[in-house]
């Protein structure tokens, strides 16, 4: 099923930007959350991890990040260039748009001048120059989920984790932000590692699905997603699309009966 | 938009200053009905009508002075101890937030200095210290100290998990945490716990003056002169300067917060009392 993408022909050849290897997370209270994870993600790919609530999703970004330590296997990320985007925006309230987007850089020590440069480009790819003096709360939840990818993209990241930022939104700002987040993959080639449980969602984004069991979390099967980039919205209805979000589909509900 | 807001736009100027203003007539009314038509002329004293309470205790000049003098004191008392309270209060908080054991430490000893009834002890303070400044303002200080810590340190503590992996992804040591994300996140509650104290500095700077029979005449110690002269108009000038001042340190604090956390935060937009 799979047609060769630019993006793959780069994951053959390049070293990841993070691998899993056989981990396994058990927290200090005996829940096992993971169990035998291999999953890598390679320059230029966007893989995306979908599975039901509760499953470890959340858990397998904070090991990524090194926020939390696995219990069994290994887990490298050999860039220091890491973006981390939250479920929720994680704006400080207290700050306008523009201090928001320059925080990382600030607590990342970069010299005044450059941060500010780093933030407007920023501010400017995701659309809200004209919004700098702006506080969060009287931004819309879409406008506050850019913020925050803003933020992010200060730091030029290679490799950008993304923990169901857009599970909060509705439906219309969801999808337009889906192409938004395809368009700077497509402009500042970071590579992608998508949390959500939302399968349309997963493989409209992604090069790769990967579809994970309930609670312990296990990889059920990869899916190489082989469409081209940049991806038009009316793709959804595509049937070629259609057939690999029902192997997705599938693959979940056989786990789950 | 807050509720409070949202409902003096709803019914507009005339009620948010005529409701009130009609009750005060209400209450100088009763006033006048109870100087007038309950008390004999022998009894008044107990209450003296407003006009009489105007006359005597705020429009002669050497009664007014004597109570802008104690008022004065009293001020100034109440402020200094405020202001070392926030300061020895919010250091205090700062440094039980950097580690459990320093709060488990201190903090059951706040509480009880906080069960402790201040005013109580101040006979015991005067005993030590004398009957000066300096000991009515630390009779204020320890009266104030509490709110201002635990509130501060609920403060602290109330930070969002979310904002501390943030911080935590990107290398942040504890003194940026402290001033970037602990110290902001923590200003509501810290003006909160100064609302609350201010309120409390008012009251251990006047209540307090009772037990100071010697020394300078703050608002206590004039209200209890004037209670053993049978100065009663006086002695109501008193009460109703102490009320105000009282009042004016609540809206002094009201809109310190809305200045500075009213951009960001609900609290410091609201009116109403905490």
């Amino acid at each position: 099923m799979t047609t060769p993408t630019a993006g793959q022909d780069v994951a053959t050849t390049a070293q990841p930007v993070i691998s899993l290897v056989r981990v396994g997370k058990r927290f200090s209270d005996g829940t096992e959350a993971l169990a035998g994870i291999d999953l890598s993600v390679a320059p230029g790919q966007f893989v995306s991890v979908v599975g039901p609530s509760g499953c470890g999703k959340s858990t397998m970004l904070r090991l990524a990040a090194g926020l939390t330590q696995p219990t069994e296997g290994s887990v490298s990320v050999p860039t220091d260039h890491i973006g981390y985007v939250f479920q929720d925006p994680t704006l400080l309230p207290w700050r306008s748009v523009q201090a928001n987007v320059e925080l990382l850089g600030e607590l990342r020590r970069l010299p005044k001048e450059e941060r500010r440069r780093r933030a407007d480009a920023a501010i400017k790819l995701v659309g809200l120059d004209g919004f700098t003096k702006h506080r969060p709360r009287v931004l819309s939840g879409g406008m506050r989920m850019r913020v925050s990818l803003a933020r992010s993209l200060t730091l030029q990241p290679e490799l950008f984790l993304l923990d169901e930022p857009f599970g909060t939104l509705d439906e219309i700002t969801r999808e337009r932000l889906n192409d938004e987040l395809l368009g700077l993959f497509v402009s500042q080639r970071f590579a992608a590692l998508f949390v959500t449980h939302s399968v349309t969602e997963a493989v409209y984004l992604s090069t790769q699905v990967v579809a994970l069991s309930a609670r312990p979390g296990r990889v059920l099967g990869h899916f190489e997603v082989p469409f081209d980039y940049p991806r038009a919205p009316e793709l959804r209805f595509d049937p070629e699309f259609t057939k690999v979000a029902a192997q997705v589909s599938a693959c979940l509900r056989g786990a789950a009966s | 938009m807050s509720a409070a807001s949202r409902r003096s736009q709803g019914r507009g100027w005339g009620w948010r200053w005529g409701a009130p203003a009609v009750v005060a007539g209400l209450v100088i009314g009763l006033w006048y009905t109870v100087s007038y038509r309950l008390l004999t002329e022998d009894t008044r004293f107990l209450v003296p009508p407003p006009d009489a309470v105007l006359r005597v205790g705020f429009l002669d000049p050497f009664n007014r002075a004597e109570l802008l003098d104690g008022l004065l004191l009293s001020a100034q008392v109440a402020m200094l101890g405020l202001a070392l309270a926030a300061v020895v209060g919010i250091g205090l908080a700062i440094t039980m937030s950097q580690a459990r054991w320093l709060e488990g430490s201190v903090f059951p000893y706040l509480v009880l200095l906080q069960a402790t009834p201040i005013l109580a002890l101040v006979p015991l303070y005067g005993f030590w210290f004398g009957y000066g400044f300096n000991t009515r303002v630390l009779v204020v200080f320890l009266i104030a100290l509490f709110p201002i810590v635990a509130n501060t340190l609920f403060g602290l503590r109330s930070v969002d998990q979310d904002h501390q992996d943030l911080f935590t992804l990107h290398g942040a040591g504890r003194i940026t945490r402290l001033w970037k994300l602990q110290l902001p996140t923590a200003l509501p509650s810290i003006f909160t716990g100064l609302r609350i104290s201010a309120g409390l500095s008012v009251i251990g700077a006047i209540v307090g003056d009772f037990f100071f029979r010697q020394g300078e005449a703050g608002m206590g110690v004039l209200i209890d002169h004037y209670r053993s002269r049978l100065q009663s108009e006086q002695m109501f000038a008193a009460v109703i300067l102490s009320s105000l001042f009282g009042l004016a340190v609540f809206l002094l604090f009201g809109t310190l917060a809305r200045q500075v956390v009213g951009g960001w935060h609900e609290s410091g937009r609201d009116t109403t009392p905490t």
